[in-house]
């Protein structure tokens, strides 16, 4: 067992979806021709002044609400000075110490089921600044570039700063926490939060300390991971090259390293000592923010049930595994279909079988999601209760299902029309029975010369002599019945 | 000299309003006015000659669909720190020296929906940093007055430009007396609204906490109809207030009875010397001749005002000015790589001025200083906004000096401290958001020349129209403003 334990802190900034940018009115959306969506403001023009998007922060605050986080009453904006050719103020407009939200924990499951939570810092507002393509210095950096080209689309684009306390241990854990983070805001509807767009991206801060000591090793600041699995393997790497150094008897240094994605491992970008000084100030051109605390509230109240709540219900009420949870979570449509199928049949159990089984495969194999088919929530119920009240038997109600999702209706007027319903009735199974045994004679030879295996074959054929419908138990106990007595 | 150019905005608008001359006649006459003197004042960096007749000609088909514009037919001067779509606008910079705004500002576009023809775009100090033009890297202006000395700063050129007849209305911004001053200079109204009062959109940034755009006329009423053009609230600028502006130019008054008007007791009379000390006696006996009571009142951290505003300035400035990089627009002197690219184009595109304020302001917000510098200053300046505030309980106005000497000879000044000094009178009232105003009060006499001074009044934020109605009272019962207009003599004594 290693000595050492790892301690993660997560800061993650996410692109909000709104129609417009932080401060000015030009469109925010991914993809367009480059600087297509421009103005004087967002290309930083002599003259023109930022106008905040109260939609935005708007967005901002729910998301620190939905965290459980403080709202305080006041925040402002602050100029962080830095210069690089993408962003076209040369400052970016951000928050420095009074950002919008304050603490608040992200609630987070792992595979296995077990739950955690790591406690926010802050989550913080700002602009996005532009993208920028260097082309010909092979590695795609602007060292060495020939020349470098610069797409301001993205610039002035909401982006709210998520930081995370140093409070996860492990790759695992920062991923869970990510996820959640991810289905939080993807339920709050503020952010499509895709990695690969860049409207989600991470960085992690690692550090590794013996176990049992409370004192934070020195972290190293990781960079570039652009999906949760690199993120998973970034953080690995990290760690086991932090924890190789210090058996070495070397010290870890604080700086700001790349993960390499090829190659598995980070390497350095900048040393703590090629830190910026920002030089942040209040921003004179937006005017501090009072917050009223009547519409926190509100945005409290209003709060939809969040994807950890979810994952508690699923798993506690409902009895689901975390796999069956999260692939629930995880497909928004399909959850609030079933949700709908136990609000009617108070059956979890049977809700589960049907959704994440049958229907599931359904959907997967015709390309239609489940609540976009032809099983309304209240017929799937339907087939529930005849399957509960034993009317049908599974493999009818599986042919059922099939039938109903080719658009044949009520699964109760089927089985009505067919005379589907499953045959209980002790005598009539029994004189099936006896004909499927009395056919058998050599079987029955073989079971009573010791071959027992062969009890399946019967119960099978007394099934098919009855067309599907005979309650399978009873048949394996009739079966039994008859065999033991000679 | 045409008489239409000495004509006031008031009587142009009515003028043209009535259809008793056109607004393109008016424009011509500045225009030709510009010709014949500018070359000597250097008031315009550029003369818009095409925009001004093509504007003109449409306020005239405006009048004549029957349409009244507060200001038909106006020939104004434009800062050219002010974007007008179309126009080159510089700041007097060598780094903008090309750039082409492709938009308007807010204030700029209201006067022209107001009925004003823009004549030409006027020089400044660099980026409005300096109080005497001198800072311009674009050109020199002189002051009407006498051509040997300058004609304030740093809205110096539209100054010049109204005292030279070259246009009814300057468009000035203010950020620690940048209007006042110049217009103590060239015997103008001067006016420096409340912070929030006018839209900065458009107006390229010097410190944004202080910049206020204001206008510069002959007379009070003209002031009067320009801001009430220029004001009111606008969604580009979050700083801009959204209540309802006040008129003035119908609020203004003949006499200040009931008006008690404060005298600064840290602003001693005694340092300016005789004859502005006599100046200034004689206008409070004025402001008191027309029904006003004096009172003297306390500033007591005016004297922290000027230490305060080279901080909090420069500070904004240094981020303000970080855009002009050399990537996007304006000059760019190439290089390697892009950091060697910003300090060279930086280093060729900024004059001197420009660079010490960034320097200091980088300075002051630099990790370890930002607390003893900013934020000490951001305190300082809050004591100064609390000693208007307690200054107003016991008067309705203030009047003091506007500056501290009679306009100065072309180099006089050379070092930036003595420069900074400028502003000792007006800055206080731009840290506290006040509006201020300065108002023709007499006349010094140097060197052989006869020198106008100003008289500076302060009303509480969104007074202007008392502060204007005042300024008109004083005005009309001393008529400083319109009795003498500048004869154009230069040093060598050669008359237009």
């Amino acid at each position: 067992m290693s000595a050492y334990e790892a301690v993660v802190g997560i800061e993650c900034h996410v692109e909000l979806k709104t129609r417009t940018k932080m401060f000015c009115g030009c469109t925010n959306a991914f993809g367009a021709e480059p600087n297509t969506q421009v103005c004087p403001v967002c290309l930083a023009l002599p003259g023109a002044l930022p106008v905040p998007n109260r939609v935005a922060i708007a967005q901002t605050l729910r998301a620190g609400v939905a965290f459980g986080a403080d709202i305080p009453a006041f925040s402002k904006f602050d100029r962080k000075n830095y210069f690089y050719p993408d962003m076209p103020k040369n400052y970016q407009i951000s928050q420095y110490d009074m950002p919008l939200v304050v603490g608040g924990e992200v609630r987070y499951w792992l595979e296995d089921g077990t739950t955690g939570s790591c406690p926010l810092e802050r989550i913080h507002l700002e602009e996005d600044t532009g993208k920028s393509t260097h082309a010909g210095s092979g590695d795609g950096r602007i060292a060495g570039s020939a020349y470098s080209l610069v797409d301001f689309n993205r610039a002035g684009v909401p982006l709210m700063e998520c930081v995370s306390a140093p409070a996860l241990h492990g790759a695992a854990e920062a991923v869970a926490f990510l996820a959640s983070l991810r289905r939080t805001l993807l339920e709050l509807g503020v952010s499509d939060v895709k990695m690969e767009e860049g409207s989600l991206r991470c960085d992690a801060n690692v550090s590794v300390r013996l176990v049992g000591t409370s004192q934070l090793g020195t972290k190293a600041e990781i960079k570039n991971m652009n999906s949760f699995r690199s993120v998973h393997r970034a953080i690995e790497s990290e760690i086991d090259r932090q924890i190789a150094l210090l058996e070495k008897g070397e010290r870890v240094i604080q700086e700001t390293r790349g993960w390499d994605e090829i190659h598995g491992v980070t390497h350095p970008m900048r040393s703590k000592e090629e830190a910026h000084d920002y030089r942040y100030f209040p921003d004179p051109d937006l005017v501090p923010l009072e917050i009223s605390a009547s519409d926190v509230e509100r945005m409290r109240a209003e709060l939809p049930e969040l994807p950890w709540q979810r994952f508690e219900r699923y798993t506690g009420r409902y009895d689901l595994g975390a796999k069956q949870a999260t692939q629930l979570i995880d497909n928004p449509s399909l959850a609030r279909y079933f949700d709908r199928v136990v609000e009617l049949s108070r059956n979890p159990q049977q809700s589960t079988n049907f959704v994440l089984g049958e229907l599931s495969r359904l959907a997967n194999d015709t390309g239609t999601p489940v609540a976009d088919s032809s099983i309304a929530p209240e017929a799937l119920c339907e087939l529930i209760a005849l399957v509960e009240g034993k009317t049908i038997n599974s493999k009818i109600a599986k042919e059922l299902v099939e039938r109903m999702w080719a658009g044949e209706g009520s699964p109760r007027a089927i089985v009505e029309r067919e005379g589907l319903a499953q045959t209980s009735d002790p005598a009539a199974v029994d004189k099936i029975v006896e004909d499927v045994l009395a056919r058998n004679a050599d079987v029955v030879a073989d079971y009573r010369n010791g071959k027992t295996s062969v009890a399946g074959y019967l119960v099978g054929q007394v099934m098919k002599a009855s067309r599907g419908k005979a309650d399978p138990q009873l048949v394996a106990e009739l079966v039994k019945k008859r065999l033991g007595a000679s | 000299m045409s008489e239409l150019v000495e004509r006031g905005a008031a009587e142009i608008a009515r003028d043209v309003n009535a259809k008793r001359v056109s607004a393109r006649e008016i424009a011509d006459a500045a225009l030709a006015r510009a010709d014949a003197v500018d070359e000597r004042v250097g008031a315009y960096l550029r003369v818009l000659y095409d925009i001004a007749r093509e504007t003109a000609t449409r306020v005239d088909e405006r009048v004549a669909r029957g349409e009244k514009l507060p200001l038909a037919g106006v020939p104004f001067a434009v800062k050219d720190n002010m974007c007008l779509n179309g126009t080159r606008t510089t700041c007097a910079s060598r780094i903008l020296e090309r750039w082409t705004a492709p938009y308007t500002a807010t204030a700029v576009q209201r006067m022209l929906d107001a009925g004003c023809v823009p004549i030409g775009k006027s020089n400044l100090d660099e980026f409005a940093m300096g109080s005497s033009c001198e800072n311009s890297a674009l050109g020199v202006t002189r002051n009407p007055y006498d051509l040997g000395r300058v004609p304030g700063g740093s809205s110096g050129g539209s100054a010049a430009a109204v005292a030279a007849r070259e246009a009814a209305i300057g468009m000035g911004s203010d950020t620690g007396g940048s209007i006042r001053e110049p217009a103590a200079f060239c015997n103008l109204v001067g006016l420096k609204p409340t912070y929030g009062r006018v839209s900065r959109y458009g107006l390229i940034a010097f410190a944004s906490s202080l910049d206020q755009i204001g206008p510069l006329a002959r007379s009070v009423e003209d002031a009067a109809l320009a801001y009430d053009a220029m004001a009111g609230h606008d969604p580009m600028d979050s700083t801009s207030i959204a209540s309802e502006v006040e008129p003035t130019a119908t609020a203004l008054r003949n006499d200040l009875r009931g008006l008690r008007i404060g005298i600064v007791r840290e602003f001693p009379l005694d340092p300016l010397g005789a004859e502005m000390k006599s100046a200034y006696e004689q206008a409070y006996r004025d402001l008191e001749a027309l029904g006003a009571s004096l009172v003297e009142v306390c500033l007591p951290t005016a004297e922290y005002g000027l230490a305060t505003y080279y901080l909090i300035a420069p500070a904004e400035c240094s981020a303000n000015l970080a855009r002009f990089d050399g990537v996007r627009y304006g000059s760019n002197v190439d290089a390697g790589d892009v950091g060697t690219m910003y300090e060279r184009t930086r280093a060729a595109g900024f004059g001197p001025e420009v660079k010490r304020r960034i320097l200091i302001g980088t300075y002051a917000l630099s990790s370890g200083y930002y607390d003893a510098y900013y934020v000490r200053a951001q305190k300082a300046r809050t004591l100064v906004a609390r000693d208007f505030a307690k200054a107003f309980t016991s008067c309705d106005l203030i009047a003091s000096p506007a500056t501290s000497c009679p306009p100065f000879a072309l180099g006089a000044k050379s070092d930036p401290y003595s420069m900074y000094l400028m502003d000792y009178y007006t800055i206080p009232m731009s840290l506290a958001g006040v509006p201020a105003l300065s108002v023709p009060c007499g006349w010094a006499r140097e060197g052989g020349r006869t020198l106008p001074l100003g008289l500076q009044l302060v009303a509480p934020h969104f007074a202007e129209a008392l502060l204007l109605g005042a300024a008109h009272a004083y005005e009309g019962a001393t008529k400083h403003a319109g009795t003498y207009a500048p004869s154009l003599v230069a040093a060598s004594g050669v008359e237009s």
